[in-house]
């Protein structure tokens, strides 16, 4: 009996002390936010929103959706607490963090239909700049997950993107896109071997060797930049790559036009994730890589070449870095100007880490990051009350909030000390 | 096949790790290699396997002579390496980590997993190494952790197999299991290299025997009329007394009262589960148990460096329960930690450095906030010289000396003063047979001159040779208590394995 008793009043949780913690605090985060959306966009809320999710030209054309905000509100709410509840008594296990993600989502949703009260706003056009905005900082990511799964932490990725992006205006001024892209790679490249040089071969601390290049970057470009560009416009008009879309599936209403009528950056997005997921986890040259990363020595003992194999990964991290600065120039404005990566390579680091080391995870992280940072631009059009300052900071305040708070401890897939061949 | 080595020297700055060694080996033979630690074992065995290079001397196969210039060319010629420490991904599952540098393909460069499924399955059949090709590494006991290592190194058709310090890492029961794998290897016709300090070991599997001794071979011997003093004699190079001496105990007071004591590990989950026990004066307390059955937390508690959870903990009366390590210090306990390299010294400090390292608070090393660096070397200097530590200064780092010296400064540094108790963990783990001896022989006095002693170690044979009552400790509880001369090393086999 005293058996049964106590069985009945300690339910097995299978969860670790440090889960049950995060457990709860994400629970307390969750009701936090369900009281935020009833308070303030559900009581807050008039009239409709009315989204619109096709464009004009678009060859199947779809009604506008209004949206009451005070019923989405109470709706998203409910869903939050529920979430939350769940959180607390059993959590989501390896799903925690994608249930994040969408209960975020949901707060985005009524946030939207709270500022859009009583007027039209367009759903295609913000999930269009959020894609866009997710570029950079995939790329980012991406650069940074090749090189620490190799062990080596980039820092370095906001100089490269920065140094890419320089870059691109300039070959791309004068030499045209197609070598602007190439050229950017190659400088990505050209930064990240200066950075396996220190790291690898004069083992010099990983955090102070990308400072060091984000530091030599931004003043070599800033310094060109006033010297140069502002006295020869000439030099910094590049040509800035057009949308175009895929047959057939642009067509399809609200995914056509946000994933497949984009620029070339985005469909080299696409591939980028695509194939490093493939890569890292299907192909010989991917196990040899997480081994490096992971224990060098036994990679080392089974014959792999330690060196050559974080060169070769940290090369092409640089080259993925660089090639998605070049969206900055001509993927974006056409034009370069001081410090205009703003921060983006560290946001794609932090990408990183939410998702993971995991290219998927990463881009969907960016796409979380995107998201903020085109419904800043979006809402600075519309007539909300919140000061246009606030808006800005979206993306960083999401940064910190996501990477201080929610994450929970992720262990990096790396052992990120100078390896020394005996 | 045939390997020789040939008049194999190697020299680092300042030292001669191997001093023109010759050594032969056929398929379908075990050579031991015995030598304490830093006679030169493991550089020989780096250098075979491609790791180091010589200055001096040839590696020849078959009468050809070879030039590895990495591990890759010692695998290609057959030659396979279980490290001491695993060369496995801890991430990587079973497959992937035996076929990691010699993948098998479906085709340009995409891995064909399956295929090595199959692989580690067929080996794993033939050499009766049961493992799931499967799982993930890090999940796995270290005695199927090596069975991985072995597959590893059979999957590249290794026929000379070397093994360095295999047994290291095993409890009595998985050393038997690696006995049977490694004599079913010589009846398939591989070539093994035993690498070990164990003479008992070494006896029981070889087939020829060399010892190395500051990097030379200094002899070899037959298993079958060689005897364990005579070995460690050559290996020592002068005669060692393996036994411990101690006069019967008279135990007098309790020192350490435990009860009921509770204590979690890391994970947030109960390492010692309601432990209860005393140890007095003039008594050695010796707690026998596998690796992570709650020992290191139980030593941790006592000494201040975990949270006690549950119960109290008494040292000659006084409540210690929740007591800092000064304050443990300062009532008379000495701590000898179980991993020294961790835990027990600051490696980039001088020996003067650790010396002081408990005691640099006070009078006479420090007065108010000057330190005393003449006092402090007086003080290191003696205990130097009354512990026998071998080095050529006190003021070089403690990283510079081998394990069984740095042994020796942690020894020197807790037993330097008065104490009455002792508490050891692993007090002789990685030290080589003369270090241990004299390790020995200061815990026996220790006891004499009145201390209580707790050991703590994994070493049966320790456990048994210098306790005078022994404590098996089995997931966090106490499930056995014996006197030595009562029992065998069978029996409190059974209860660390968990019978009753």
């Amino acid at each position: 009996m005293g058996n049964v008793t106590a069985v009945m009043t300690r339910p097995t949780d299978s969860r670790s002390p440090a889960e049950l913690r995060r457990s709860r605090v994400l629970a307390i985060v969750y009701l936090v936010l369900a009281l935020l959306v009833l308070w303030a966009f559900g009581f807050g809320s008039e009239g409709s929103a009315t989204f619109v999710i096709s464009r004009p030209g678009d060859a199947i054309r779809v009604g506008d959706i209004s949206v009451p905000g005070a019923g989405l509100a109470f709706v998203v709410a409910a869903v939050l607490a529920f979430l939350g509840a769940r959180q607390w008594m059993a959590g989501f296990g390896s799903k925690t963090n994608l249930v994040l993600a969408i209960g975020l989502g949901l707060v985005a949703l009524s946030f939207l239909a709270w500022a859009a009260d009583g007027a039209s706003f367009s759903l295609v056009g913000l999930l269009q700049e959020a894609i866009k905005r997710a570029v950079p900082i995939t790329f980012g990511a991406v650069s940074g997950l090749l090189c620490e799964r190799t062990g080596i932490i980039n820092i370095g990725i906001e100089g490269m993107l920065l140094g890419g992006a320089f870059t691109g205006a300039i070959v791309g001024s004068t030499l045209g896109a197609t070598a602007a892209m190439i050229a950017a790679a190659l400088v990505g490249g050209l930064l990240a071997l200066l950075l396996a040089v220190l790291t690898v071969k004069y083992r010099v601390d990983q955090i102070i060797a990308g400072v060091v290049i984000n530091i030599f970057v931004l003043g070599l470009t800033s310094f060109y930049t006033s010297q140069f560009l502002v006295a020869n416009p000439a030099l910094n008009n590049a040509p800035i790559m057009r949308a175009f879309g895929i047959p057939l599936l642009a067509d399809i209403p609200l995914i056509g036009p946000v994933l497949f009528d984009q620029n070339i950056f985005v469909y080299a997005m696409y591939l980028l994730v695509a194939i490093t997921t493939f890569t890292l986890f299907r192909t010989r040259w991917g196990l040899r890589t997480r081994a490096v990363g992971e224990k060098p020595r036994a990679a080392d003992t089974v014959g792999i070449n330690v060196y050559r194999t974080k060169y070769r990964n940290v090369i092409i991290g640089g080259l993925v870095a660089g090639f998605g600065g070049a969206y900055f120039t001509i993927g974006s404005v056409g034009r370069f100007d001081e410090n205009m990566t703003a921060g983006r390579g560290f946001i794609g680091l932090a990408a990183m880490i939410f998702g993971r080391w995991h290219p998927v995870g990463a881009v969907s992280a960016a796409l979380v990051f995107g998201l903020a940072d085109s419904l800043q631009v979006k809402l600075g059009i519309l007539d909300t009350p919140i000061p246009s300052e606030f808006l800005a900071m979206a993306p960083y305040l999401v940064t910190i909030v996501v990477v201080a708070g929610l994450v929970g401890r992720s262990r990096p897939p790396s052992d990120y000390t100078a390896y020394v061949k005996e | 096949m045939k390997l020789e080595l040939k008049g194999i020297t190697k020299r680092f700055p300042g030292v001669v790790a191997n001093d023109h060694v010759d050594l032969e080996i056929e398929t379908g033979e075990i050579l031991c290699l015995l030598g304490e630690n830093g006679a030169g074992k493991s550089t020989l065995m780096n250098i075979l396997y491609g790791l180091y290079s010589a200055d001096e001397g040839d590696i020849v196969i078959d009468g050809k002579v070879q030039n590895f210039a990495g591990p890759g060319d010692a695998i290609a010629a057959g030659i396979g390496m279980v490290h001491q420490h695993f060369m496995l991904v801890p991430v990587f599952t079973v497959a992937e980590n035996v076929v990691l540098g010699v993948e098998p393909m479906r085709s340009a460069g995409i891995l064909d997993l399956d295929e090595a499924r199959r692989d580690v399955e067929a080996i794993s059949n033939q050499y009766n190494l049961a493992v799931d090709p499967n799982a993930v590494i890090e999940e796995l006991p270290v005695g199927i952790q090596q069975r991985v290592e072995i597959i590893k190194v059979l999957f590249r058709d290794a026929e000379i197999l070397v093994f360095d310090e295999p047994t290291a890492v095993l409890t009595p029961q998985e050393v038997d299991e690696f006995f049977k794998i490694v004599d079913k290897l010589k009846q398939d016709g591989k070539g093994i290299i035993f690498i070990t300090h164990k003479l008992k070991e070494v006896l029981e599997i070889a087939d020829r025997i060399a010892v190395l001794r500051r990097g030379a071979v200094v002899g070899t011997a037959d298993p079958a009329t060689a005897t364990e003093s005579g070995l460690a004699e050559m290996m020592v190079g002068r005669p060692v007394d393996l036994m411990v001496h101690k006069a019967p105990s008279h135990p007098g007071e309790a020192v350490l009262s435990v009860s009921d004591l509770t204590v979690m590990n890391i994970q947030g989950r109960k390492a010692v589960d309601g432990v209860s026990f005393e140890v007095r004066r003039n008594e050695i307390v010796g707690i026998a148990g596998v690796q992570g059955n709650g020992q290191t937390e139980l030593v941790e508690a006592l000494t201040g460096l975990r949270e006690v959870a549950g119960g109290t903990v008494l040292i000659q009366g006084e409540d210690h329960t929740d007591s800092n390590p000064r304050q443990i210090h300062n009532a008379g306990v000495a701590h000898v930690p179980e991993d020294r390299q961790r835990s027990g010294l600051i490696l980039g400090f001088t020996l003067t450095e650790n010396f002081v390292l408990d005691s640099y608070h006070a009078v006479p090393f420090s007065e108010g906030i000057k330190m005393d660096w003449k006092a402090s070397r007086e003080e290191a200097n003696r205990l130097i010289e009354e512990f026998d530590v071998r080095t050529p200064s006190s003021e070089i780092p403690a990283s510079n000396l081998s394990g069984g010296n740095q042994q020796k400064v942690i020894v020197a540094r807790e037993f330097g003063r008065q104490v009455d108790l002792v508490i050891a963990s692993q007090p002789t783990r990685g030290v080589d047979v003369g270090s241990i001896e004299f390790i020995h022989e200061r815990i026996v006095s220790e006891r004499d001159a009145g201390s209580a002693v707790l050991i703590v170690s994994t070493e049966l044979d320790e456990v048994m040779a210098l306790s005078d009552r022994i404590l098996v400790m089995f997931d966090g509880r106490i499930v056995a208590e014996k006197r030595p001369e009562e029992t065998t090393n069978a029996e409190l086999g059974l209860y660390m394995a968990g019978a009753s």
